[in-house]
């Protein structure tokens, strides 16, 4: 019974594979193709840390709060800090691997810190574009410190309760009436290229 | 001439201890200590730039990460920044903290000029409108900001510190707790030496050494000999290389960090220790830019000048060994303080323990540390720096436990008050608190028109 079980298996897994042309892996990958692969992975792992992390303990339960000052406060990190940690430690470990090589923020053209408007000419247009043009993406090459990036930016949806409650509560916060489903910000990966 | 000239400067490269003849330029407070070994911070070059940052992160490496510092390199890496550090290369340590310049150099070792925060902060007046008449350089005045460690200083850590009176109700500095921690520490050898109390019987110094009476009843009696550490666990010493571990009379540092590495690290990053972290002989009070007593000059500072390891009197380090040496004005006023006068009426039993205040109360104090990320415990802060510049270090881990952080903020900005030990009151108030109050009360009036 199991013998046959995994023959099976494996038959419809080959025959997926052969008649669709799918490629699971190639020498080199567009640039296109691996921003938005990242942007899926950033964007999942961070929904599911604000819906079944935060949301859940936070909103539901209530046995826990989560705020910006998550050590002294012995609370959970923001999802965009937890975000943001990851990308800093992105960039730790990038810098003994020369062959990989990218970077990935978030900005908003409603930040709570100021510092995360857009500042780039890439940035203030992809914003201002996605905030436009619902469910599309933002590519452009720009030039930063002597480098040429390819820029992509995606939406970043309010997901989940929390996300649109905390941000309007908030007291720095530029906008106070974000609903679900809007987008809130953007996810700006950059990845260097030659030339 | 020029022969014994060639000769002389040679010499001293190879095989002179005291290289300061061919420094460019006198060092920092900071750092004169250790000034005269050239390659704890330039190791085998002096030109390369990105190993010189490395050895910042040495000594220094703990404070630069969150929540230490608000402005960790991390902050910088991302692309979108490049224009700012073209400005101003906030990714290296010593683009603000050059040696060898004194004419550049602030007391607090900064060679920027201080209004150096415009470069990415020049908006703050709008985000902030209660900072439009300030000028950019009092951004890093006392009480309000530091460009590293804020802990004690950010918007909500005022506003969760609101109303608090001069003095608590509740004001007691942390217990030890070293020895009720031991079982959980890996790293002390258990095997060897098991936590049981030991006996005379019990010591295990080699036939050949003589032990003295005072020394064995010494270490009898001390929490050494009650918590299993016998003799051969801190006179048998690996000298360096060597598999063998030989008897040592007199052992170093190094033997005590066995079982007490977090305090002697720590001791090593400070002023007492941290000529023995560059490996140059230990600290003398001959060799310091403070005032100190000229009867004691060439004292030798380690581990065993506070608390020496058969019998460690730790009140007895805690004030009178600092008075043994340090004659500044704020040691000398000490003993008229009412910090004093606390502690003495703690060590004649008849206050609370932890109501009095020493030298090490404030100096070195008693902190929670992360020994890991799945143990902290008391430990007893060694590096004496840590709390030092800027003060509103201290405020944290000493001031709060016994004083309100508005009354603390005030106090630590008055430097006539600290000169003389804290006898009286503040006579200045810094508005940080104010300001926290009017950004909740920003936000509760958001929160209100919401409604």
């Amino acid at each position: 019974m199991k013998l046959s079980k995994s023959l099976l298996t494996l038959s419809c897994a080959s025959a997926l594979t052969l008649s669709s042309n799918i490629t699971l892996a190639s020498d080199s990958v567009p640039l296109k193709v691996m921003a938005d692969a990242l942007h899926i992975v950033l964007d999942s792992d961070r929904a599911i840390y604000t819906k079944k992390v935060v949301g859940r303990l936070v909103k539901k339960d209530k046995v826990i709060k989560a705020s910006e000052h998550f050590i002294d406060d012995k609370s959970l990190p923001l999802p965009a800090q937890m975000f943001r940690m990851g990308s800093e430690n992105v960039a730790d470990r990038i810098s003994s691997n020369p062959d990989i090589n990218f970077s990935y923020s978030l900005q908003s053209l409603w930040p709570i810190n100021s510092q995360n408007a857009p500042k780039t000419k890439a940035e203030k247009e992809g914003l201002k574009y996605i905030a436009d043009n619902p469910g599309k993406n933002f590519y452009q090459k720009e030039k930063l410190g002597g480098t040429t990036y390819y820029t992509a930016i995606y939406p970043d949806i309010g997901v989940a309760p929390v996300c649109v409650s905390c941000h309007n509560k908030h007291k720095d916060s530029p906008k106070t009436d974000f609903k679900i489903g809007e987008v809130m910000g953007g996810v700006v990966i950059r990845i260097p290229v030659d030339g | 001439m020029m022969i014994i000239t060639i000769i002389y400067f040679s010499n001293t490269l190879m095989n002179g201890e005291d290289k300061s003849v061919f420094m460019p330029g006198p060092m920092t407070d900071g750092h004169h200590q250790i000034g005269i070994a050239c390659e704890s911070c330039h190791e085998n070059s002096f030109d390369d730039r990105e190993q010189i940052l490395k050895t910042c992160t040495n000594c220094h490496g703990d404070e630069r990460k969150k929540p230490f510092d608000s402005h960790p390199k991390r902050k910088f890496t991302d692309p979108r920044n490049a224009d700012r550090l073209e400005k101003i290369d906030a990714l290296n340590c010593i683009s603000c903290h050059v040696e060898h310049q004194p004419d550049i150099t602030q007391k607090t070792g900064l060679t920027q000029p201080v209004d150096f925060c415009i470069h990415c902060h020049e908006d703050i007046a709008d985000e902030r409108p209660s900072h439009k008449d300030m000028e950019f350089n009092t951004c890093a005045s006392a009480g309000c900001h530091n460009y590293h460690d804020n802990r004690a200083l950010y918007t909500d850590f005022l506003i969760k510190h609101l109303d608090e009176p001069d003095h608590l109700k509740k004001a007691l500095l942390p217990k030890r707790e070293y020895s009720s921690i031991l079982d959980e520490v890996a790293t002390y050898p258990h095997a060897k030496y098991p936590i049981q109390s030991l006996t005379i019987e019990d010591s295990d110094k080699p036939e050949d050494i003589t032990s003295t009476d005072t020394i064995n009843q010494d270490w009898l009696l001390s929490g050494h000999a009650k918590s299993g550490a016998n003799c051969t666990s801190c006179h048998m010493q690996h000298n360096d290389d060597t598999s063998a571990a030989t008897w040592n009379n007199k052992p170093d540092h190094q033997a005590c960090s066995s079982c007490h590495e977090p305090e002697v690290k720590h001791f090593k990053k400070g002023k007492h220790g941290m000529r023995l972290k560059v490996g140059l002989s230990p600290m003398t009070p001959a060799m310091s830019l403070l005032p100190m007593n000229k009867d004691h000059m060439d004292n030798e500072l380690t581990c065993n000048t506070c608390h020496p390891a058969h019998k460690y009197d730790l009140q007895v380090a805690a004030v009178d060994t600092c008075l043994e040496c340090h004659n500044d004005k704020h040691s000398l006023a000490y003993k008229n303080s009412k910090h004093f006068e606390l502690w003495q009426t703690e060590q004649s039993g008849l206050t609370k323990e932890g109501s009095g205040v020493s030298c090490a109360s404030c100096h070195m104090p008693r902190l929670n540390y992360d020994v890991s990320e799945w143990l902290s415990r008391v430990m007893v802060q060694h590096n004496q720096n840590a709390t030092l510049v800027p003060n509103e270090k201290m405020i944290r881990p000493v001031c709060l436990q016994c004083h309100g952080l508005e009354f603390s903020i005030d106090s630590l900005a008055d430097k006539k008050l600290i000169e003389n030990n804290f006898v009286g009151t503040p006579s200045l108030h810094i508005q940080s608190m104010d300001l926290a109050k009017k950004d909740l009360q920003r936000e509760l009036n958001k929160n209100n028109s919401d409604e």
